[in-house]
């Protein structure tokens, strides 16, 4: 049995989660739509919180809600006159879009929900700490993860070339 | 004589082809000429000696044990052995026949070499003319030496594109272009034939080889054990099919429609290819295998048949025809009959063979004379510039060596005593005479009117009446050297050739055979040729209507011999009506909507199919996801349904 | 109430659908990048809670969130500025405009 606190912090961050991504598809304002996503990233942190992973929940912070969409909100405002509004969905498009938003919801929903007395609550963990994930990334030991954090470097490095030479003026 | 000898003999012009077809375009127009000329000049007098070693030295090369002169000395290379049996040789066959070729080979092509350099003077692509001599001659040549009946074919071939490179001299004239490929064509159809009876014989005798075919024809006709094939013995299909092939080279009837058309080349070489060497080619190779078609009688009155149905067509066609080389076409078809006839009729029981004899002899004189009448034809052309007799006459003023040369050559053709053809043509009807009377009659017949039309063609080319001539600013006179000086020498070779003891020389046993004349065949001859000649002076001497009369009085005839029988309209019927409606268009029918339809179904299909999906390609992101979704959770559901039912 | 994995996963699976209604949906191309965004958060949070839940003394589940949070900074970078680009010509950013790629 949880405390009534983690519970009421379930739900809160749940509900969040769910209400803040509809919304986020739904609105019609793309600014807006920008802000939602944020709401969303945040209410993501707040699940790695409770998972206990505090390291993950401030790069969530940090990088998601920091950086891409400020990122996101830059180009929105680079790209788009105040006052624009997306025009109304053609009906057929909107419905095509329910239809495979919702036949996802089911049968991914059903795959779940079929199983679900094999799920057991939470187990108890050790504090992840700072140090452990250093040692971690960087061990390129037994479940070590240098390779992968070279890797990404790598592709951070041709990431940040090649935004340079795709937005380059000409 | 050796070996060396017989090696340049055919070297010779084949190195003179070379010289002259690559570098030709480097030399003047003269030095070709000499070059090709003294070439030939050479080989002239190797073949000469070689011939003289042959039939009279005391070399032991051509005299057995006993003292006997042999029939046939080889010299022999193993060219291709594909197994023990199967040997391809090429090699040097030296016999009377073939010396004999030899010596008429290289006469006529030397005297035509010499004639072309008045006669092709100026002319464009004379160097090339002189290239496609040379190969001819090579051709020729390397055919009447041939040891085995491979070999010939090569040769055989070689010389049937050299008779169409040279047809086709003129290449830019539609007229001439198609004239080759018409030569080409009917005589490549008729080699068909030859090289299914070459096939045949070798299947069953296992050898292509012709000295041992022809000493003992007794093991061939042996070797095919009795097989039969629709009504007749092997063999004698065998014999037949290869007679096919020299029927198209020596164009008899029905393969002869090529002749005529092939006057389209020079006219030289007419008087070389289409008059004296080439097309005596289908003769040779009967006469090359002369014992074994004695073992099949059948085929040898095929060839009597078609022999002499050819005689006699083509001599009544040649009485109506208005181009002077196309007279002489249809009288080379006859005269190539005769002999044809000749070698048809000879039987070794009968007067020892002495069909044979003849139809050598006559193609040795009918060679010289009938290259001599084509030469003048070809100086008498030079003269007037047109083929046509009707813008000839009264030429004996103004080109007297000519006219008398003619003159020559005609009473020869026409067997008037003591010129080159009354012997040899004596002889052919001694032996179609012993054969049966009805051969002796037929031919005597054709004699007559061989004598008519050609006295016919002469008096309306040399008396007749006179064309103004200086209307048409250009007065006919006798030709340069070049050309008038063949003409003499055949001339009086054509006088004196007769002369010649031939049955001592050639005959098909290698006995000798001693010609005396058969007066009262050689009297009745004579008397129709000089009846068929009076004939001819009264209606062709002076102009008059007698010959529109008597023209009119057998119409039906006349315009049917003037159009040559309708044999080429036959032809073109049976190819363009016939062949290609019935079956060339239904092939082609097939070809296009079956074979090439299936494969264009499959390209449509591949099409049709990719046009319809191309849709899916719509560049649209969203569709793409969209698509891609549903077919992950279709996998997704298969997968729950699976392991729900199982 | 036991709070177990079953409740973490169904607000993933719902905010994975709006991303996906949203990627279909939607004409902006930046809006199209914003859903995309959420379908790869929804993973995120799956992998995080599969490792607290059924491994908890493992980290791979994190690390992998960790990358996976890397590489979308790359992409969305590299996403904005090709947008940013398609802009500059096109003076739009529809991605019905964008159909070159079309058979």
């Amino acid at each position: 049995m949880e405390s009534v606190g983690s519970i009421i912090m379930y739900w809160v961050v749940a509900i969040a989660i769910i209400l803040f991504s509809v919304l986020t598809v739904t609105t019609r304002k793309i600014l807006r739509s920008a802000t939602y996503l944020l709401f969303t990233l945040f209410a993501t942190a707040a699940v790695y919180f409770l998972m206990d992973y505090q390291f993950l929940g401030a790069v969530q912070i940090a990088v998601y809600a920091g950086g891409i969409v400020v990122l996101v909100v830059f180009s929105i405002l680079l790209t788009s006159k105040p006052g624009d509004k997306a025009e109304k969905l053609a009906s057929k498009k909107r419905a095509l879009g329910l239809l495979a938003a919702f036949a996802m919801l089911c049968v991914s929903g059903y795959a779940l929900l079929s199983r679900c007395g094999f799920f057991a609550k939470m187990p108890e963990m050790e504090e992840v700490g700072m140090k452990r994930i250093g040692a971690e990334l960087l061990s390129s030991g037994e479940g070590g993860m240098l390779l992968p954090f070279e890797a990404i470097s790598v592709l951070l490095l041709a990431c940040i070339i090649g935004g340079i030479v795709v937005a380059r003026k000409r | 004589m050796d070996q060396i000898t017989s090696v340049l003999i055919l070297a010779l012009p084949l190195c003179m082809f070379l010289l002259l077809g690559v570098f030709g375009n480097k030399m003047s127009h003269k030095m070709a000429g000499i070059l090709g000329t003294l070439g030939m000049g050479v080989t002239l007098i190797l073949a000469y000696s070689t011939a003289f070693t042959y039939f009279f030295s005391g070399s032991e090369l051509f005299i057995d044990a006993a003292g006997n002169r042999l029939q046939s000395v080889v010299f022999d290379h193993t060219w291709l052995a594909f197994t023990d049996n199967l040997v391809i040789k090429l090699g040097f066959l030296l016999d009377p026949i073939s010396a004999m070729m030899l010596v008429v080979i290289t006469t006529i092509s030397f005297m035509v070499h010499l004639y072309s350099l008045g006669y092709m003077h100026g002319e464009t692509g004379f160097q090339r003319y002189y290239a496609f001599l040379s190969l001819f001659s090579f051709s020729m040549l390397g055919l009447v030496v041939a040891t085995n009946i491979f070999q010939m074919y090569i040769f055989w071939e070689l010389v049937g594109a050299s008779s169409y490179l040279l047809i086709g001299f003129y290449y830019t004239k539609p007229s001439a272009v198609s004239a080759s490929k018409k030569a080409f064509i009917v005589t490549r159809f008729a080699d068909l034939g030859f090289l299914v009876g070459i096939l045949i014989l070798s299947f069953y005798t296992n050898t292509f080889d012709f000295v041992s075919m022809t000493s003992n024809p007794q093991n061939v006709l042996a070797s095919t054990g009795g097989a039969m094939f629709m009504g007749g013995s092997v063999l004698t299909w065998a014999l037949v099919l290869i007679f096919m092939g020299g029927m198209g080279k020596s164009a008899m009837m029905p393969l002869h429609i090529w002749l005529p058309d092939a006057m389209e080349g020079p006219t030289p070489v007419s008087a070389l290819i289409h008059a004296a060497t080439m097309v005596v080619a289908g003769v040779f190779l009967v006469a090359r295998m002369f014992p074994v078609y004695l073992m099949e009688v059948t085929a040898l009155e095929i060839v009597t048949w078609v022999g002499a149905l050819t005689a006699l067509y083509a001599a009544i066609v040649a009485c109506t025809q208005v181009d002077i080389k196309r007279v002489l076409a249809f009288s080379t078809i006859s005269q190539i009959a005769f002999m044809m006839v000749a070698l048809g009729v000879a039987r070794d029981t009968i007067h020892e063979g002495v069909g044979y004899m003849a139809s050598m002899f006559h193609l040795f004189t009918h060679a010289m004379f009938k290259a001599l009448l084509f030469l003048g034809a070809g100086a008498l052309i030079h003269a007037v510039h047109s083929n046509d007799y009707t813008s000839m006459g009264g030429l004996r003023k103004y080109m007297p060596i000519t006219h008398i040369t003619f003159l020559i050559g005609c009473l020869a053709i026409a067997g008037i005593p003591p010129f080159a053809g009354f012997f040899s043509k004596d002889e052919i009807l001694v032996a179609a005479f012993e054969n049966s009377p009805l051969w002796g009659i037929w031919m005597t017949a054709v004699a007559g009117l061989t004598a008519f039309y050609m006295f016919r063609l002469y008096y309306r080319i040399f008396w007749w009446n006179e064309p103004d001539y200086e209307h048409h600013g250009h007065v006919p006179h006798d030709a340069p050297w070049t050309m008038t000086l063949p003409l003499i020498i055949l001339a009086a070779v054509s006088c004196v050739a007769g002369f010649i003891p031939f049955g001592e020389l050639v005959s098909w046993n290698r006995e000798a055979y001693h010609i005396h004349l058969n007066i009262p065949v050689a009297a009745t001859s004579v008397i129709v040729a000089v009846c068929a000649i009076a004939l001819a002076t009264v209606m062709y001497r002076k102009e008059n209507s007698l010959p529109d009369k008597v023209a009119n009085s057998v119409k039906g005839l006349w315009t049917a011999a003037y159009n040559r029988f309708y044999f080429d309209e036959l032809y073109l019927f049976i190819t363009h009506k016939i062949i290609f409606n019935l079956v060339s268009r239904p092939i082609a029918w097939f070809d296009r909507h079956i074979i090439d339809g299936s494969m264009d179904m499959f390209a449509t299909l591949a099409h049709k199919a990719s046009g319809a999906i191309k849709g899916l390609q719509s560049g649209n992101i969203q569709s793409y996801v969209l698509i891609y979704l549903m077919g992950a959770l279709l996998i997704g559901v298969v997968t729950v349904v699976c392991v729900v039912i199982l | 109430m036991d709070i177990n994995l079953m409740f973490y996963l169904i607000p993933s699976l719902i905010m994975f659908c709006c991303g996906v209604y949203g990627f279909i949906t939607r004409k902006n191309m930046i809006a199209i990048l914003i859903s995309l965004e959420l379908m790869l958060n929804a993973v995120d949070i799956n992998f995080v809670v599969f490792n607290r839940f059924l491994f908890p003394g493992e980290l791979e589940g994190m690390f992998f969130t960790l990358f996976a949070i890397a590489i979308a900074a790359a992409e969305t970078a590299l996403a904005i500025a090709i947008i940013i680009n398609i802009f500059r010509v096109t003076k739009n950013i529809d991605i019905r405009d964008l159909n070159k790629m079309k058979f």
